[in-house]
């Protein structure tokens, strides 16, 4: 296999397991904007073990799940007390907190950044990629997985009818945060270098980007959400530079400045989304559209409501 | 003598945020809608204006504008673009009832935005930081041994006017009336009479003005421009917002002046590296101590989104 493709693959598979981490909590109704907070503490616990205890790759993976969960839990009872507006910016203040304080931390090299000595190919991103998306499809087929459903639709009449409303978010956020841990593990060891820059603000907001517009209703969505906009650059590759001369001509920039080629794929990003939640707002796969499509023949009409 | 210096600076650092700050209050307790656009609009005035200063008109039009015209048609774009943010994230919104995360859907749309606006500028102006052409930060007064800029203290004056008027608006005019009937209900505000369709662009026109004017500012005090400068403000101003209170006008100009002295006072004794940590560990305590900030109200971002 090419390195360009194995390149893809290490992507797609570190983006779809970031994004389980964060449909988890999205799934209870809570949204996270923190995603890079619990990816920065993976990737970091990975690298640090690795490269000043000489743990072996299954440990540092496992750890890095460890210690982002651990803190995802601890840190759930206080930030689950808000709702709405103060749950997304106690989220997104605890990213930046977590890269103030790594910043700060010589031990973690601080803006210099950790190498990490061992190095892993496409096939364990890969393989714990179906694994984690196989987990969340089991996840939501269990009792737990429709306590959530019905959390996410209503929680008072979920409280009402014996639900542990607290229990369930909890749980979830905290699983959340652990598999977003997992995927910064995953980050240290295929890209062999961490630093805070790349756990930035901007990641939080792509990832709940990718779970939103795939659809938060099933397990379906994540997968669908990071594998569309993981791959959507690369095919548009070709078309893309017709496009860029174009719109220099328009803004009267000369060519001398050259843009970075990935803010093409940010604007298809954004336009896509506006898009998205003008004309489809509950994401792109559904609770109805995956159960009209297992069951081509059933009448959904009474499901409707 | 040292230390009275960096409380002026972080009083002056302080107007700028207090500046940004209200205008993410103002859509936050009239539409209950966390506007991720805003820092984008502050930098797209920067970014504009200095475009228009240093190139020119696009399709080669006219040669580079004077600096104070290149920044008014700067703040010009940023209410346009205000106004385009406001088509898509509220004109066109349908909601479905049923949904706990369905409120996201504004905040999603802003976040899209976001993307698209910020890339568009990276792709026409590069994203390198530029010197913006301006008088720059030359001029400086020295009262008593402290030096104060003179642009940064016309800008302060101007911003507490700024604000005043803002206030007098929302208090003492019909617009402001309708303004906080669609605050306190929507729906019995459009039952007796004010028009949201009308009423919702008067507050994205503010905020594209308060965001392009303290772009502006930004440009002519510290003389630099580039299209990361909005991210740091953004997350100031927001930290600032929570601190003094979601919902509250007078709260959210307390909270950019503290965040301002905080800062300056962190750089002070602790060193520039501290200063991301220590805002949002102001944000977060306050967060879990005390959610409705110094002086907000309860009720604000509560349940909703």
């Amino acid at each position: 296999m090419s390195g360009y493709w194995s390149g893809i693959i290490t992507l797609l598979s570190i983006n779809v397991v970031f994004a389980y981490g964060i449909y988890l909590a999205v799934a209870t109704g809570q949204l996270n904007l923190g995603g890079a907070g619990f990816q920065a503490l993976g990737a970091y616990a990975a690298a640090w073990l690795c490269a000043e205890q000489g743990w072996p790759i299954w440990a540092t993976l496992g750890a890095s799940a460890v210690v982002a969960g651990g803190i995802g839990f601890a840190f759930a009872f206080p930030i689950l007390r808000l709702k709405g507006v103060y749950l997304v910016l106690g989220t997104f203040a605890f990213a930046e907190v977590v890269a103030g304080v790594i910043i700060n931390s010589d031990a973690l090299g601080g803006a210099m950044g950790l190498p990490v000595p061992e190095y892993i190919d496409w096939h364990v991103p890969a393989i714990a990629a179906v694994g984690v998306a196989l987990f969340c499809f089991y996840l939501m087929s269990t009792r737990l997985g429709l306590a959530v459903r019905a959390v996410h639709d209503d929680d008072v009449v979920c409280d009402l009818l014996g639900v542990d409303v607290r229990l369930v978010r909890v749980a979830l956020f905290a699983l959340g945060a652990a598999l977003a841990g997992f995927a910064g593990g995953l980050y240290a060891h295929a890209y062999t270098y961490v630093e805070v820059q790349t756990f930035n603000a901007s990641l939080s907001i792509y990832v709940l980007l990718y779970v939103l517009l795939g659809g938060a209703q099933t397990a379906w969505g994540p997968l669908a959400g990071a594998a569309f906009f993981t791959l959507l650059p690369e095919l548009l590759r070709n078309t893309l530079p017709a496009l860029k001369s174009s719109l220099y001509g328009l803004f009267g920039a000369d060519g001398s400045m050259s843009p970075p080629d990935e803010s093409w794929r940010f604007v298809a990003l954004g336009v896509v989304t506006v898009l998205m939640m003008v004309f489809r707002s509950e994401g792109l796969i559904t609770r109805t559209m995956v159960e009209r499509i297992s069951h081509p023949f059933r009448s959904t009409k009474s499901e409707a409501l | 003598m040292l230390l009275i210096q960096q409380i002026v600076n972080g009083l002056m650092l302080g107007s700028v945020y207090v500046t940004v700050a209200v205008a993410f209050t103002l859509t936050i307790s009239i539409l209950n809608f966390l506007n991720f656009t805003i820092p984008t609009l502050f930098m797209v005035a920067g970014m504009v204006g200095w475009g228009l200063a240093f190139f020119g008109l696009p399709f080669g039009l006219g040669g580079p504008l004077p600096w104070p015209l290149a920044l008014a048609a700067g703040i010009a774009v940023a209410v346009a673009c205000s106004l385009i943010v406001e088509r898509f994230t509220f004109r066109y919104m349908k909601m479905k009832h049923g949904d706990s995360t369905e409120h996201a859907i504004p905040l999603v749309s802003s976040l899209g935005f976001l993307l698209i606006l910020e890339n568009l500028v990276r792709i026409s102006y590069g994203s390198d930081a530029q010197r913006f052409p301006g008088p720059g930060a030359d001029l400086t007064a020295n009262i008593g041994g402290i030096f104060i800029r003179v642009p940064q203290l016309v800008s302060f004056v101007l911003v507490i006017g700024l604000i005043l008027g803002l206030v007098w608006v929302i208090n003492a005019t019909r617009t402001g009336r309708g303004l906080r009937a669609i605050a306190e209900n929507p729906d019995a505000a459009a039952l007796l009479g004010v028009e949201p369709n009308r009423i919702v662009p008067i507050v994205f026109m503010l905020t594209g003005m308060l965001c392009g004017l303290a772009g502006a500012l930004f440009a002519v005090n510290y003389g630099e421009v580039s299209p990361q400068m909005g991210e740091d403000i953004g997350s100031k101003a927001i930290a600032g917002m929570v601190v003094g209170g979601l919902g509250s006008l007078w709260g959210a100009v307390a909270g950019g002046v503290i965040v301002g002295l905080i800062e300056m006072l962190t750089i002070h004794f602790f060193g520039a590296d501290t200063v991301q940590a220590a805002v949002w560990g102001a944000l977060l305590i306050t967060l879990l101590i005390r959610p409705q900030g110094l002086f907000g109200h309860n009720a604000i971002g509560k349940g909703k989104l």
